[in-house]
């Protein structure tokens, strides 16, 4: 069996394990490549439906073009889309762009505090993230099926263990597992799987005009582009065979300090 | 850097050893040799050291964790992505401290081929022993040694060989051949990627090119099918079993037979979303089928060809490994979860308990029957349900097995040979006490409790419709399944309850009553209930309905038709009715009032007794509304 194939059957595998096990049960979609592919690969599964929710959690600040993606397509794929907002957070402004947070705080209580409001909104027990170990040193930790405690916390130091595919799916009440069906893919992976698919992703990972793309989506105060003449799925994937700069490093809020972005996922950010 | 690899192929590897045998250095030391560090990645790492006033060290490459730069071990399973002309390898960094057993044991599960570490200085160690035991207990079999820090050894081949002999002999006490062994000196590099100039007597393989020679493992095609199902769908028209084919291969018309229920069907068709259509599938993929005869299977259940199906036990023999908090004791259920099937379990006795370090058996008191954390044990396991599964050397997928205790998996295993008893057709082998339990309930069992509501199941229709042949196939189905479940038949309750009653209209519907009665104190005691009886009159089953809460009481109509019936007359009951031998005979000399809203409604002229079955569990699995109930 090739590569790709090995890998789509792990994760589906593992999507059919998370939909069997947990009642609440909905897939965060950020609506960057990965979670397109993660939602792509949930249509694969399940055979040509999305049975469970997908939770956008929206910090206002996304590029304007992701918005008009995803509810494309919401539309065409006939998704249940959830969205979350910290609305508390946004109306008092105290946010980074505006100077009233850093970025580190921006992101905890925009993406990671708003996550948690959703969850307990709709008690979900299983939320499932498309984080790859391969993307910075922290998420290469992660287990499939990862618990986190009452307050989100994840307990990098004392984690179940994972064997032969049995996940962990017995769960205290009150905490939550993060089901990560992407964790074994590399980011060349992710490009080579939207190219065999043919999977439609966001145009800002190609090239525009300006000799420039985005590796890595995030908010528009903290996300830079790469330089890139990449204009298609295949460019990019030649252009990914080459590179040697990491994954993330347009995003600024992973650069605060040292460990600036371990912190944040131990608190629950995804 | 080097050129990508032309192959997309992927290795992944574990790395083990005792604590501070230089596993993270090794990792670090090997990314920077095969040209696979992100750029900058060094550098960055060499400024954090400067400004910390500490020497740059290799291992802080992998352990990018704060408490991990702190404490100075590796506490949880890494993997990083590194490539060799030929391929793609991931590396699982699994800890060497004896707290993380559990970690390591996360990684090396994954894991295709091993790297143990030795230090040369300190020599073969307690945990240079366990992990080597547990990579042959995880099934591992592609084993490389590396005989590291030979440069505080002055490079010396004796040391390196006397290292080498003392493990090797080691080794072969538990049945384990390592590939090769290595001198390396992973902080300086040599032997890794290129031959060590400062050890001109190897003239051994490097690890790299050890590595290359390793091969990549796919799941066994070449074995006797395991298909278990992991869920049903059915989110259109078609009704799916959808799961991973574990070993061996299927396709459109095979007749599969489901263990443990031990029932047949045929594939109808191999289900795919987005891919080719084919009528074939092997092992690791993903897939679905759809059936030719509609049969009651649910997750858990393992599809095999009939000539070569797994064993279906209570009982069996196994090798475990004990990470939990709390010991493995005997007389506690545990949770045991073996491909997709999920059983209560429990020790039957325990033969020995291992110190995996020193190999040693573990002395324990006669009454303290326990595996400890760490320890390994050869045990006997006995379930509460029979399992399917397979001897771990045969089949490797549905021979292993964890313990969950409580929220978390505690323990893994591997089920050894034993001269254990192959399923059979003959019914006469299943009623031994290890078999499955055919229908024969007993009290005591009834009192185990499985968490779902007590209801009526109430059948109705004409005589020989099939009432009292679907209820007890439905009860042994339900009673399978861990339900508490009883039948409520027409000919023995008449013995007994309603010896004095006759067949008149009065009769009939105070003898309906009755049941109902009894069939509603089942249903509060928390008894699925099952009635077979003819009860011609809407008014009497109304009025059951009527007593019982919303959604608890389901009609299932019984239909067909009166020729039929006649035809089949096991009992020659509708002979006699013809010859007026037996008066006020229900479709002869009696009405029957036909539901007109019953729940679920079966044509036994069409369906078969496993279809009319699977359509009552089926009707159960799809409720969704609050009001009704799912058992």
């Amino acid at each position: 069996m090739d590569h790709l194939s090995k890998l789509e059957n792990q994760s589906i595998y593992i999507l059919r394990e998370a939909f069997n096990k947990f009642e609440h049960l909905a897939m965060l979609w950020s609506i960057g490549k990965d979670s397109t592919v993660m939602l792509w690969l949930a249509r694969k599964a399940f055979f040509g439906h999305v049975p469970f929710p997908l939770v956008h959690v929206d910090t206002t600040f996304k590029v304007p073009s992701m918005i008009e993606y995803r509810d494309q397509l919401v539309q065409d794929w006939k998704l249940q889309l959830v969205t979350g907002k910290n609305k508390e957070v946004l109306k008092r402004g105290a946010t980074y762009p505006n100077g009233q947070a850093t970025r580190v705080e921006c992101c905890g209580t925009l993406k990671k505090d708003a996550l948690q409001q959703v969850l307990a909104k709709h008690h979900y027990t299983g939320v499932i993230v498309g984080v790859r170990r391969d993307e910075e040193p922290t998420r290469a930790k992660e287990r499939y099926f990862s618990p986190r405690d009452k307050n989100m916390e994840w307990h990098v130091e004392d984690q179940p263990p994972e064997l032969w595919d049995q996940f962990k799916t017995d769960f205290a009440p009150g905490t939550h597992i993060r089901i990560h069906p992407l964790l074994h893919w590399t980011e060349l992976n992710v490009w080579e799987y939207i190219e065999r698919e043919n999977i439609p992703v966001i145009p800002l990972y190609f090239a525009n005009g300006q000799g420039e793309r985005y590796r890595s989506l995030g908010c528009a105060p903290c996300t830079a582009p790469i330089k890139s003449q990449a204009r298609t799925v295949s460019e990019i994937i030649a252009e990914l065979r080459q590179s040697n700069t990491a994954e993330r490093s347009g995003r600024a809020q992973d650069k605060e300090s040292e460990d600036a972005f371990e912190k944040l996922r131990r608190d629950g950010y995804m | 850097m080097n050129a990508p690899p032309a192959s997309s192929e992927q290795l992944k590897i574990v790395i083990v050893g005792h604590v501070d045998h230089g596993k993270s250095t090794f990792v670090g030391r090997l990314f920077h040799d095969t040209g696979s560090l992100p750029e900058g990645k060094l550098e960055q790492l060499q400024k954090i050291a400067a400004r910390r006033g500490v020497p740059f060290e290799w291992a802080n490459l992998m352990d990018a964790l704060q408490s991990e730069r702190d404490q100075n071990i590796t506490i949880d399973t890494a993997q990083i992505w590194f490539h060799t002309a030929k391929r793609q390898y991931v590396i699982i960094d699994a800890p060497g401290h004896k707290e993380f057993l559990k970690n390591m044991v996360t990684g090396a599960a994954q894991a295709e081929a091993a790297l143990l570490l030795i230090d040369a200085h300190e020599g073969v160690q307690e945990n240079s022993r366990r992990h080597g035991y547990l990579l042959h207990l995880l099934g591992i079999r592609q084993i490389a040694v590396l005989v590291n820090k030979l440069d505080l050894e002055n490079y010396s081949a004796a040391r390196f060989h006397q290292i080498e002999t003392e493990y090797r002999a080691w080794l072969q006490t538990i049945g384990l051949e390592p590939k090769v062994f290595i001198p390396i000196a992973a902080r300086h590099g040599d032997n890794i990627a290129t031959r060590s100039a400062n050890m001109p007597w190897w003239s051994g393989p490097t690890v790299l090119e050890t590595l290359d020679a390793f091969a990549a493992i796919d799941r066994p095609q070449n074995q006797p099918l395991r298909f278990p199902i992991q869920d049903v769908y059915r989110f259109d028209e078609r009704r799916i079993f959808a799961g991973r084919i574990e070993a061996g291969a299927l396709k459109v018309g095979d007749k599969l037979v489901f263990s443990p229920t031990d029932k047949t069907s045929t594939v109808k068709t191999i289900e795919r979303w987005h891919a080719p259509p084919t009528d074939h599938a092997v092992a690791g993929e993903s897939i679905g089928i759809t059936l030719t005869e509609q049969i009651f299977v649910a997750r858990g259940a393992v599809a095999a060809l009939e000539t070569a199906p797994p064993f279906e036990l209570s009982r069996f023999k196994a090798r475990l490994f004990w990470l939990g908090k709390k010991p493995f004791t005997q007389g506690r259920t545990y949770k045991l979860k073996l491909a997709t099937q999920e059983v209560e379990c429990s020790i039957a006795s325990v033969e020995k308990v291992i110190d995996a370090s020193s190999l040693e058996t573990v002395i324990r008191p006669p009454a303290e029957i326990f595996v400890g954390r760490h320890e390994v044990a050869e045990l006997t396991l006995h379930t509460k349900k029979p399992v399917a599964f397979d001897v771990h050397a045969d089949v490797a997928a549905l021979g292993r097995f964890v313990i969950v205790d409580e929220f978390d998996v505690a323990g893994g295993g591997i089920i050894v040979a034993d001269n254990y008893p192959r399923r059979t057709h003959d019914a006469g082998t299943k009623s031994e006490n290890i078999f499955w339990s055919r229908g024969k309930v007993t009290a005591q069992q009834r009192e185990v409790r499985h968490g779902h509501p007590g209801c009526v199941i109430w059948l109705t229709g004409l005589s020989s419709s099939g009432k009292s042949t679907i209820a007890t196939e439905l009860e042994r189905e339900l009673f399978n399944l861990g339900r508490s479940v009883y039948v409520l038949d027409g000919d023995n309750i008449r013995h007994g309850l309603g010896s004095n009653l006759g067949f008149s209209p009065k009769d009939r519907t105070e003898n309906i009553r009755r049941v109902g009665e009894v069939a509603k104190l089942f249903a509060d005691a928390g008894v699925i209930c099952i009635t077979a009886f003819i009860s011609p009159y809407r008014a009497d089953r109304d009025l059951v309905r009527k007593i019982m809460p919303a959604g608890r009481f389901i009609e299932v109509f019984i239909n067909a038709p009166l020729a039929v019936c006649e035809q089949r007359d096991p009992k020659g009951l509708y002979a006699k009715a013809r010859k007026n031998e037996i008066k006020e005979f229900t479709g002869i000399s009696a009405p029957y009032e036909l539901p007109p809203n019953p729940e679920i409604e079966l044509h036994t002229d069409q369906l078969s007794v496993p279809e009319s079955v699977a359509r009552i569990l089926e009707y159960f699995q799809l409720q969704d509304d609050a009001t009704a109930i799912s058992i």
